[in-house]
């Protein structure tokens, strides 16, 4: 029997559909202030950290390298898009995308300066690297008050970073690394990360896949680095030390390296876990515990909120021993799929059941 | 007059970063981990020394066997609970392990001792004074830092060179499978590389919180990095390699600190290593291996 497949053209219009509901419903929930402030912050704050986490993935998670610098990038970039927007050339609408794009282009260039000498290097030296590299840009940054305003930190960045302008940054993002990972150019990057030597000796440019990974992983990052100045309206670098590029790892690798799904679920649950926390704390269903268990549980809810790193490093050591592919392992989302899995189903129901009539 | 004293400085933080170094090349050159928790290991040894000469007022000597025997055990039961679980897992998983193992020890040292620094009775464990030697004053804390380093780093090579566990200890370095079919049994050395590593960390623990009296628990994350630095530096995985790794590193960091340039010293050391991968990939001293599919 011929397997039913939904054609290409639908498939795309059902993504678009769904695309543009969820930044309908989006905007009317954040707009309306129906959602109280915190809230609204750590929606914008859980775009930022999917497309971080979705950047990092393409050469963490494809690519198969353990980049340590991406919060190098970011810094780049947060301070490139702030530096631009603070400036004022553009109209606020053209200063957004201008900036946004500006930002991601300086942290590529980065991307490709890190990548060059970094080719020479393997697995653990290539990790080394990068770490030092993110390291330098901080201390860079530091050490330039009159650019970035140093240690004080830059402030008076306009709030650029409206529910809008992220929520299309994360589609944006998706859809180029996941139309980058399912072309040619995606197979060889995966191919490196199978097995650098036989990729090389199949004819694959691997110094030029690998640059190529770092530069769009390094866009971006800066992209992102420039939401985040625009949503906070202040630049300490302190922000972008060793601890986010370890955060931003910690999300690719629980969400599952070379799972794109996973990386935004991850980045979603992670960033958002504290303040579910201290939600669920205050709920009402709590206080109908019996006795001293109500108290016990606000205690653990709130505790949790606030030690959320112990959790995360517990969580990632028993997810290496447990289940070392990470949370969805390399398993993506696709609701075509689904949808072709589901009428699959029910067309074979119908044929067995015209089946038994018959007979 | 103030060359000398700068050298002293220089040699000081040096012994401290080449006895840290040690800990990270041993355990590359044996599992080929970048073991991230090593650094932290030496906080917990910070603060172990604190509480001993402070709450428990132990003299200096107990004190120090103490430090040195709680980071040992530290790094025994790390080792124990998680890496030998992945043992055969690849190589990323367990680079990913050891940095969820530092951030977990990070944080529970925070969550205990807070975050407030605390500062070190340097005198209760390295009596105050100094001597002086034509001309030049040297103060006991450096003199013992760099005596002790030195003693530790050649108590260590004889135990790898001229000691039966020291031979099983580089063959299981060379080959792992081949020395386990020789009858070495892998998983004591591996325990034993890890304890001894942990033991120079201790003795570390010590002399950097005699030096920089400062007890926090970020106090190994920057450690350390340097610490890494100086044993990628000299090459992973090679014992001279950490220990001149770590003397280079301290070197270049006295250097720019005395051209008044403080704040660019991380950017320094990272500036060096990245020149220094760059023409020579495995570091100064390392073994460059062919790769094979």
């Amino acid at each position: 029997m011929k397997q039913f497949h939904i054609p290409m053209p639908v498939r795309y219009g059902m993504n678009t559909i769904l695309i543009i509901a969820l930044l309908l419903v989006g905007h009317l929930l954040m707009e309306s202030g129906v959602l109280p402030r915190a809230h609204a912050n750590n929606v914008i704050q859980v775009g930022f950290f999917i497309i971080l986490a979705v950047s990092l993935n393409l050469t963490a998670g494809y690519l198969g390298q353990l980049p340590l610098g991406h919060a190098g990038f970011m810094a780049v970039g947060a301070y490139v898009g702030a530096i631009f927007w603070r400036s004022g050339l553009l109209p606020d609408g053209a200063s957004i995308v201008v900036g946004l794009l500006f930002a991601g282009l300086v942290a590529a260039l980065f991307g490709v300066m890190i990548g060059i000498p970094a080719l020479r290097l393997r697995g653990d030296y290539l990790a080394i690297i990068t770490l030092g590299f993110g390291e330098m840009i901080r201390v860079l940054i530091n050490n330039i008050p009159t650019v970035t305003g140093g240690a004080q930190g830059l402030l008076g960045i306009p709030r650029h970073s409206s529910f809008l302008v992220v929520y299309i940054c994360v589609v944006i993002t998706c859809v180029a690394v996941h139309m980058l990972m399912k072309s040619r150019h995606g197979r060889a990057i995966l191919s490196i990360r199978e097995n650098e030597i036989a990729a090389e000796s199949c004819g694959i440019n691997t110094t030029y896949y690998k640059v190529m990974a770092f530069a769009f992983s390094a866009f971006f990052a800066g992209v992102a680095g420039a939401l985040f100045a625009g949503n906070l309206g202040i630049l300490v670098p302190g922000e972008f030390g060793f601890m986010t590029s370890i955060n931003i790892l910690m999300i690719v690798v629980l969400g599952g390296m070379g799972s794109m799904a996973g990386a935004v679920i991850a980045a979603a649950i992670l960033t958002s876990l504290p303040l579910v926390m201290q939600g669920l704390a205050h709920f009402h269903v709590i206080s109908y515990l019996p006795g001293a268990s109500e108290h016990i549980v606000r205690y653990i809810l709130q505790w949790i909120a606030q030690h959320r790193m112990i959790i995360y490093a517990l969580l990632l050591i028993i997810a290496m021993i447990a289940k070392p592919t990470g949370l969805l392992g390399n398993y993506d989302f696709s609701l075509s799929r689904i949808l072709e899995k589901l009428i699959r189903r029910r067309n074979v129901g119908k044929a067995e059941k015209g089946g038994a009539d018959h007979g | 007059m103030l060359y000398v004293s700068q050298l002293i400085n220089a040699l000081q933080l040096g012994s401290i970063y080449a006895l840290v170094a040690l800990g990270y090349s041993m355990v590359y050159g044996i599992i080929k981990l970048l073991n991230f928790a090593h650094g932290d290991v030496i906080m917990v040894g910070g603060y172990i020394a604190l509480f001993s000469l402070t709450a428990l007022a132990f003299p200096p000597v107990i004190a120090a066997l103490i430090t040195v025997a709680g980071c040992t055990l530290l790094a025994v039961i790390i080792e124990k609970l998680a890496y030998t679980p992945l043992r055969f897992a690849p190589r990323l998983s367990l680079l990913i392990t050891a940095i969820g193992i530092s951030i977990l020890l990070q944080n529970l040292a925070q969550l205990i001792f807070t975050a407030n620094p605390r500062s070190f009775p340097t005198q209760m464990l390295i009596p105050a004074g100094s001597i002086t030697l034509g001309g030049i004053q040297l103060g006991f804390v450096p003199l013992i830092t760099i005596f002790a380093s030195l003693l530790s780093m050649a108590i260590l090579t004889f135990l790898v060179q001229k000691t039966k566990l020291g031979k099983a200890m580089r063959a299981v370095s060379e080959d792992m499978g081949a020395a386990q079919l020789m009858g070495i049994n892998v998983n004591t050395i591996i325990t034993f590389t890890f304890a001894l590593g942990a033991a120079l960390a201790g003795v570390g623990a010590l002399l950097y919180a005699a030096g920089y009296p400062r007890i926090e628990p970020t106090l190994g994350m920057m450690l350390g990095i340097k610490a890494f630095v100086a044993a990628v530096l000299g090459g992973i995985g090679s014992i001279p390699g950490a220990m001149v790794g770590g003397y280079l590193i301290a070197l270049l960091e006295v250097l720019v600190i005395s051209m008044g340039l403080s704040q660019w010293t991380d950017g320094a050391v990272f500036l060096i290593l990245i020149l220094v991968l760059m023409v020579r990939p495995t570091g100064i001293m390392g073994r460059i291996q062919m790769e094979k599919v």
